[in-house]
């Protein structure tokens, strides 16, 4: 596809996203992406929807290979939904390869910021392809399997870990609209499923037959075991202030247009963030972030990688691209439990400024209505999509920026520390802010902090 | 489930040669149940390079190096030890200037010693930065040495007799700046960055704690000795060389984050000791005379009378003591040398056996000794 086609295309998908809107009304428009996905049909990701279209409208050249087939078979009626399902695990996909990279690099230069060196310096500019030439090099290592290891196990594991994290990624939006499957049960699916991650280090540690494994192993285990608990009650305060599972409900009862309990409208600005729905939120939204670090096995609570006392803690034996799948996990875990602290606390893709939110949305706002004279619908409508996009994954990275931080700035604490500050310190307080929120929420009326109560739209 | 049918047993869990926190080739092997350690047993010799034997094969001035590689850390101090035995034996007078330079290198070396204990204790506990910043001051104190005498590590500057170059003023305006870099500034930086971390302090104190009189027994120095809260410094109490001629304070534990001579207090005692190392330099720089650096004569090779001495100093691992036995010739007929990290390191199995220690806690214990494997088995 030559440019001209494709700015062609570019332009075509515009007018018909254009179209759409002037016909439906940008409210309907919007109403009708934010409706559940039902595997690559109506809303969904953007994205799908053009593939969906293009598909509609294209049928394959003659020159592809295969386009015989993919005409057939998979034609007009069956390739959309699963081209719109492989596209949308490709994004996922995509995006955590694209952020695990960039995140390497950006680990590697914070902490050699922090610790007045350069960082990697050699490979592309600042180093940048440092991470894919690291890849490439664990891409070519040997496979080792040890002898005495128990090889299926320890063959599937890395598997499980990166397909744990993976999938918590399924319920997360990156921005308004932008997400691979709003399930109702959202929250309650995040926690659910960060077990298996569990479930494949200690398959690891254990398959591995090495006694340094196994003790990282007995830690992962007692660690993301305890930490699940008030990382659990912080996502039931939440749903309890906010009435609903799905993180879309929640972020969108954050920022925007927000309905109080008499059905009148409010604008959304940044102190109708959940962190500052009652001053119990506050200390939630700390003790939350403390868990997931020990979630994502960060410093302070590296202990099951401790390098200095376990030599490399459940990976030790492992190699190669088995190797690069756990530390691809453990940075998608970085990113997974600072996007869900977004989308808790932190407002979601809402940038906190109503005219800003605003854009794209249909509204009335002067911000808005300028945009529209000078943009058009179509290009305001973008671009709200885009800042939402931005504002959303600014502030996921701000709190990545933090976990790597607290990483190269702090010691590691100890086994029984790790659990003291988990079961006498974050769960207690923890349980005080769930109590409190309900109390907060039955005397005020479900109003919150600054005098209103917000409600599902 | 009964209590009958869940069924626990120890492991014996091999730490060491090759493990990133035994300091070099350490191996203790631990009985543990599950992260506490019931028993620890330690094993050396992997870097054995027979120090005592090789000294009688070779005349005393050709010694000098091998003195290097035990402590390589405080080469320096080694060196001095080892030169100031032999010049106790053949009374040969070392000339004033030697005597300064002497203080102020092995003290710079101390501060470059402490330094790599306070980063790798860091680096222990998990805390990697601090190890970073430490090898940047280190730098610049192994990059004065370069200056000195060329070398980097393996200095035998400190001969019999004298040392092997004379410092120029150049190098002591070095010496000063580093000085003025490093005191108060640097060292307040490493105290709000690890000392005083409320994670560092629940890791250290209260963990392996040494009482005095347990201390003494196994023969610990040094530092760690004085974390145990016993002032003995040789320095002080057997003054050599031209330290009685200088001010400084010797720094003891005092149990201020936990128990008398926890790892708390031994890590503290070595930050506390730089900013003395310090104002030695300092001081030994403001007195220091002008005349020969070294004895000539005995440069070109000692021959002691029929006899034997001891002499120890300060190193920065604790007593570096030297036993020499002369028969006359140029070759020493037996020299025994008394390395404290091999003190040091003994009262370990000791400690895992008094209290409860975490796996954890050995790393922490282990690293609070501060111990060169090279001194350790020579």
């Amino acid at each position: 596809m030559n440019l001209a086609v494709f700015t062609t295309f570019l332009g075509q998908a515009g007018q018909a996203i254009e179209e759409k809107v002037i016909e439906k009304g940008i409210v309907d428009f919007a109403a009708d992406y934010s409706t559940k996905w039902d595997g690559g049909g109506e809303g969904g990701l953007f994205l799908a929807g053009a593939v969906r279209w293009l598909v509609e409208t294209y049928t394959v050249p003659d020159w592809v290979p295969l386009s015989s087939v993919i005409n057939g078979t998979l034609g007009a009626e069956t390739f959309p939904e699963l081209g719109g399902l492989l596209i949308t695990i490709g994004m996922v996909f995509g995006f955590v390869n694209i952020f695990a990279i960039g995140a390497v690099w950006s680990e590697r230069k914070v902490s050699a910021h922090m610790q007045c060196r350069l960082g990697p310096m050699e490979v592309g500019p600042h180093g940048l392809l440092q991470t894919v030439a690291d890849g490439l090099k664990l891409l070519t290592k040997e496979d080792i399997i040890p002898r005495l290891a128990d090889k299926t196990l320890f063959a599937i594991a890395p598997a499980v870990v990166f397909a744990g994290v993976l999938m918590r990624f399924v319920p997360l939006p990156f921005g308004d609209q932008l997400i691979a499957s709003d399930l109702d049960l959202g929250l309650f699916f995040v926690a659910a499923v960060g077990a298996v991650e569990v479930l494949g280090v200690i398959m690891a540690g254990w398959a591995s037959n090495n006694k340094w494994s196994l003790f990282a192993t007995i830690r992962t285990a007692t660690q993301m075991v305890s930490y699940e608990i008030p990382i659990g009650i912080a996502f039931v305060t939440v749903i309890l202030c906010c009435g609903s599972f799905s993180l879309v409900d929640v972020v969108n009862m954050q920022g925007g247009t927000l309905t109080d309990i008499d059905g009148e409208a409010h604008n959304g600005w940044a102190w109708h963030w959940n962190l500052f729905r009652n001053p119990f939120m506050l200390i939630l939204a700390i003790t939350y972030f403390i868990a997931s670090l020990a979630e994502c096995k960060r410093a302070p609570f590296d202990l099951p990688e401790a390098e200095s006392e376990l030599v490399s803690g459940f990976h030790t034996e492992y190699t190669g691209m088995r190797f690069a799948l756990f530390f691809l996990a453990e940075y998608a875990a970085m990113y997974l439990v600072a996007a869900v602290a977004v989308v808790l606390f932190l407002g979601g893709w809402w940038s906190g400024i109503y005219w800003v939110d605003e854009i794209g949305m249909g509204t009335d706002t002067w911000l808005a209505s300028w945009l529209d004279g000078v943009l058009g619908p179509t290009l305001t409508a973008v671009l709200g999509v885009l800042i939402k996009v931005k504002v959303f994954l600014t502030k996921a990275f701000i709190l990545v920026f933090i976990q790597m931080w607290v990483r190269w700035t702090l010691p590691r604490v100890r086994l029984d520390q790790m659990m003291y500050v988990c079961w006498k310190v974050l769960l207690p307080a923890s349980l005080v802010c769930l109590i409190g929120s309900c109390l907060w929420e039955l005397a005020t009326g479900g109003a919150s902090f600054f005098g209103f109560g917000i409600v599902v739209k | 489930m009964t209590e009958a049918k869940i069924r626990t047993e120890e492991m014996l869990l091999n730490m060491g040669p090759q493990h990133p926190s035994t300091h070099g080739v350490f191996r203790v092997v631990v009985r543990t149940d599950g992260e506490l350690i019931l028993e620890s047993q330690s094993h050396i010799g992997y870097l054995h390079r027979c120090f005592e034997k090789c000294a009688e094969g070779n005349n005393y001035l050709q010694v000098v190096p091998y003195t290097d590689r035990m402590d390589y850390l405080c080469a320096m101090m080694n060196n001095w030890g080892y030169a100031a035995s032999i010049e106790k034996l053949t009374g040969i007078e070392v000339p004033e200037r030697a005597e300064y330079i002497r203080v102020i290198v092995a003290e710079l070396n101390r501060v470059a010693s402490h330094l790599l204990a306070f980063g790798t204790y860091g680096l222990d506990i998990g805390a990697i930065t601090p190890f970073l910043y430490a090898f940047r001051d280190r730098e610049r104190i192994l990059k004065i040495f370069e200056k000195l005498c060329g070398q980097r590590l393996n200095y035998s500057y400190v001969r019999i007799g004298g040392v092997t170059f004379d410092m120029t003023d150049e190098i002591l305006s070095d010496i000063e700046a580093f000085c003025d870099y490093f005191d108060p500034k640097i060292i307040d930086e490493y105290d709000n960055l690890l000392s005083y971390n409320g994670i560092f302090i629940s890791r250290t104190a209260n963990v392996g704690v040494i009482p005095a009189d347990l201390a003494i027994s196994y023969g610990v120095t040094g530092p760690s000795l004085r974390g145990s809260g016993v002032p003995r410094d040789l320095r002080r109490d057997a003054p050599y060389g031209i330290y009685d001629r200088l001010e400084f304070d010797v720094p003891v534990g005092s149990g201020e984050m936990g128990q008398v001579g926890d790892c708390w207090d031994r890590y503290m005692v070595r930050m506390r000791e730089m900013r003395q190392s310090i104002r030695l330099v300092r001081q030994a720089i403001k007195d220091i005379p002008d005349g020969p650096f070294c004895d000539k004569k005995a440069f070109r090779g000692v021959k002691p009378k029929a006899g034997e001495t001891y002499k120890k100093v300060e190193g920065a691992r604790g007593e570096v003591g030297f036993y020499v036995v002369s028969d006359g010739t140029n070759i020493p007929y037996r020299v025994k040398a008394r390395a404290p990290s091999f003190c040091n390191i003994s009262i370990l199995d000791k400690l895992t056996s008094m209290s409860d220690v975490m796996l954890a806690d050995l790393v922490a214990i282990i690293g609070s000794l501060d111990i060169v494997l090279g001194e350790v088995d020579r």
